[in-house]
């Protein structure tokens, strides 16, 4: 589904330069659940935006569903970028980024107002799903944090995407909506949704199938 | 969901934000639209002070001061005089469509003022006068019955001055010669306003004038050329030829000087405006850095978040505009008030004319400038990455 080579992504501070990403190869079969650990600072969030095409690598090869995506050091357009994001990708955050002028119901079809897929869901349906039909009408500010999330998550699987990506999904919530969503998430991939996530939190490690660990930008092996 | 109603959902956010920008538009839309009004009113206005007049040249003896003004300052001295027959002569130019002979004469009356004034008596030929004023009106009565000489027709000044209704008889200074009230005017605004007139050879007869008039009044044909007819006129000997179409010219200038100052200002009052629309967008691109790039993650193309904006920009100019164009319209008679201050001359009617076209010329350059200043916001909001608004979120 998604393959990764030799990913490195160089941030120049000054005159320093240091690799977030140093030289990482990782390959994500279609329907795995991937947990990614790491101390801060680690690399995790530079790792899965370029794994989730968010932003270029310095140097690597990335396919997505056998499509060359990245390939030796030939940054994409920012257009090109939307397109295989519009194709493949939904992104959860640890902050949801909801828009607070629009309703929850506007929030999950808003990806819909920028592009259309032809599998798309219905907003009703997806909030069904997730427990949250009896806010369509809200506003994100009327929400809890476990609501919020679960917002972002029907957002995110508006246009059908075949992997979700979550950068430390949780990272606001206490641990009891933690599991919530950690079964939501579950519940997802038990469908065969790909899942790219990102987390500190052990218990909802457990709940992916691979966890690989990060430290100082590479792959490190757990004993 | 559209494009359009996120953006304009955008605008409600900051409610005393967006209502400030349209505030501002919109008293530069009101000036803009008020200033171009006054543009076409004044000068129609103009046209129409002076086609009441009823000729647009008058033929004088040279030297003769042929303002009631000045006759009075002069003290009633000074009247030159040309020959009647003159208007023989003139009435053969083909420019010429009516003409009319006048006669003035001033009189020394110990009782006006405090110590005593000139009165102006406009002696007119009964036939021919009251033709080319055709925009005239009374307040009370009519021209001349025709039955005896000794009647008059009081501009509203000179009858109010008196307190003198028709039928009321006036007794002309320094003579025997009795005059009975048979029209008087309403206002003009103009110098008939303070006008006695009595028939033309009424004056001729009983001041020793025969065959003597100070000035012919001339109407010229609509497609008339002025300047080559006043060449003509200045052939005839001993003639001065004050022509109105000068005169407005002139007055015409003053107030073109006027305007372009104003008219500056109008200007840069609107561009205030728009810096304002652009600094209100770009202050909520700042603030919705976050929000773009997670528009952008979740499919947004560069140009539609660059419509967002720019829909955001054009629509508060557009309302500006609109609310603007109201305004002007509704406050049209406080300008008019306004710029009556300012002005060397204001003629009568309404100064300020806004029509449909204007309004809708003023909205579309409000827009346009919209569509303008929107394009920096815009293309600064379409080229925020999706990656940097998410950076911030740490570890
Ligand atoms: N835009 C950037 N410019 C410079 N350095 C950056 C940038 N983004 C991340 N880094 C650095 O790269 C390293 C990895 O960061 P990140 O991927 O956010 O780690 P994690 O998500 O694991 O906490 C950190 O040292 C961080 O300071
Ligand atoms: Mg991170």
């Amino acid at each position: 589904m998604l393959k990764a080579q030799n990913i490195i992504k160089t941030y120049t501070r000054g005159i320093e330069a240091v690799n977030a990403v140093n030289d990482i190869s990782v390959s994500i079969d279609q329907g795995e659940f991937v947990t990614f650990m790491g101390p801060s600072g680690s690399g995790k969030t530079t790792l899965i935006n370029i794994l989730g095409c968010l932003d270029n690598p310095t140097k690597g090869n990335l396919t997505i569903a056998r499509q060359p995506v990245f390939s030796e050091a030939k940054p994409l357009s920012e257009r090109r970028l939307t397109q295989i994001r519009r194709e493949h990708f939904g992104y959860i955050f640890q902050r949801f980024y909801l828009i607070p002028t629009l309703n929850v119901e506007e929030n999950i079809m808003l990806p819909l107002t920028f592009y259309r897929k032809s599998g798309a869901g219905d907003a009703l349906t997806l909030m069904k799903q997730l427990g949250i039909e009896n806010r369509a009408h809200h506003l994100p500010g009327q929400l809890s944090g476990g609501e919020m999330q679960r917002v972002a998550i029907a957002r995110a699987l508006i246009n059908d995407p075949s992997i979700l990506l979550a950068d430390e999904p949780t990272g606001n919530l206490d641990s009891h909506r933690s599991n919530e969503i950690g079964e939501i998430l579950l519940g997802l991939n038990k469908k065969g949704l790909t899942i790219i996530m990102v987390t500190h939190n052990h218990e909802l490690a457990k709940v992916g199938g691979r966890t690989l660990h990060l430290r100082d930008g590479k792959l490190v092996s757990v004993g | 969901m559209k494009i359009y109603q996120i953006a304009y959902k955008n605008l409600l956010r900051k409610k005393t934000r967006t209502l400030l920008t349209i505030l501002g538009i919109s008293l530069s839309a009101w000036v803009l639209v008020s200033l171009l009004g006054f543009n076409k009113g004044y000068e129609k206005a103009l046209s129409r002070d002076i086609d009441q007049l009823g000729f647009q040249v008058l033929l004088t003896a040279k030297g003769c001061p042929y303002e009631a003004a000045t006759l009075m300052l002069k003290g009633g001295t000074g009247l030159k005089y040309m020959d009647e027959s003159i208007l023989n002569q003139v009435e053969k130019y083909s420019d010429v469509k009516k003409l009319t002979a006048m006669i003035m004469h001033g009189v020394f009356d110990p009782n006006k003022g405090e110590a005593g004034g000139i009165t102006a008596y406009l002696g007119i030929d009964p036939k021919t006068y009251p033709n080319l004023k055709q925009y005239v009106k009374f307040r009370q009565g009519t021209w001349f019955t025709g039955a005896t000489l000794n009647e008059a027709v009081m501009g509203f000044e000179a009858a109010e001055l008196e307190q003198r209704e028709v039928g009321d008889h006036i007794l002309v200074p320094g003579t025997q010669l009795e005059l009975k009230v048979v029209g008087i005017l309403k206002r003009t605004g103009s110098q008939d306003d303070g006008t006695i007139f009595v028939p033309k050879q009424f004056i001729q007869q009983n001041f020793n004038l025969q065959g003597k008039i100070t000035g012919i009044g001339i109407q010229v044909k609509q497609n008339a050329n002025l300047t080559s007819f006043e060449d003509q006129l200045y052939k005839l000997p001993d003639v001065q030829v004050v022509s109105l179409t000068q005169v407005k010219e002139t007055i015409m200038n003053l107030v073109a000087t006027a305007r372009v100052l104003v008219l500056s200002i109008a200007i840069i009052a609107v561009l205030i405006a728009m810096l304002g629309v652009v600094n209100t967008i770009l202050m909520s691109v700042f603030e919705r850095f976050q929000e773009i790039g997670i528009l952008k993650s979740m499919g947004a193309m560069p140009i539609d978040i660059f419509k967002m904006i720019w829909f955001e920009t054009v629509f508060l100019c557009g309302v500006g505009g609109i609310i603007g164009n109201l305004l002007a319209l509704g406050l049209s008679i406080v300008t008019d008030i306004l710029i009556r201050q300012i002005l060397p001359y204001s003629p009568s009617g309404r100064l300020v004319i806004i029509d449909g076209a204007l309004a809708l010329t003023t909205l579309l350059t409000i827009v346009g400038i919209g569509v303008i200043s929107g394009l920096y916001p815009a293309w600064k909001a379409a080229s925020i990455r999706p990656l940097e608004s998410i950076r911030s979120e740490g570890a």
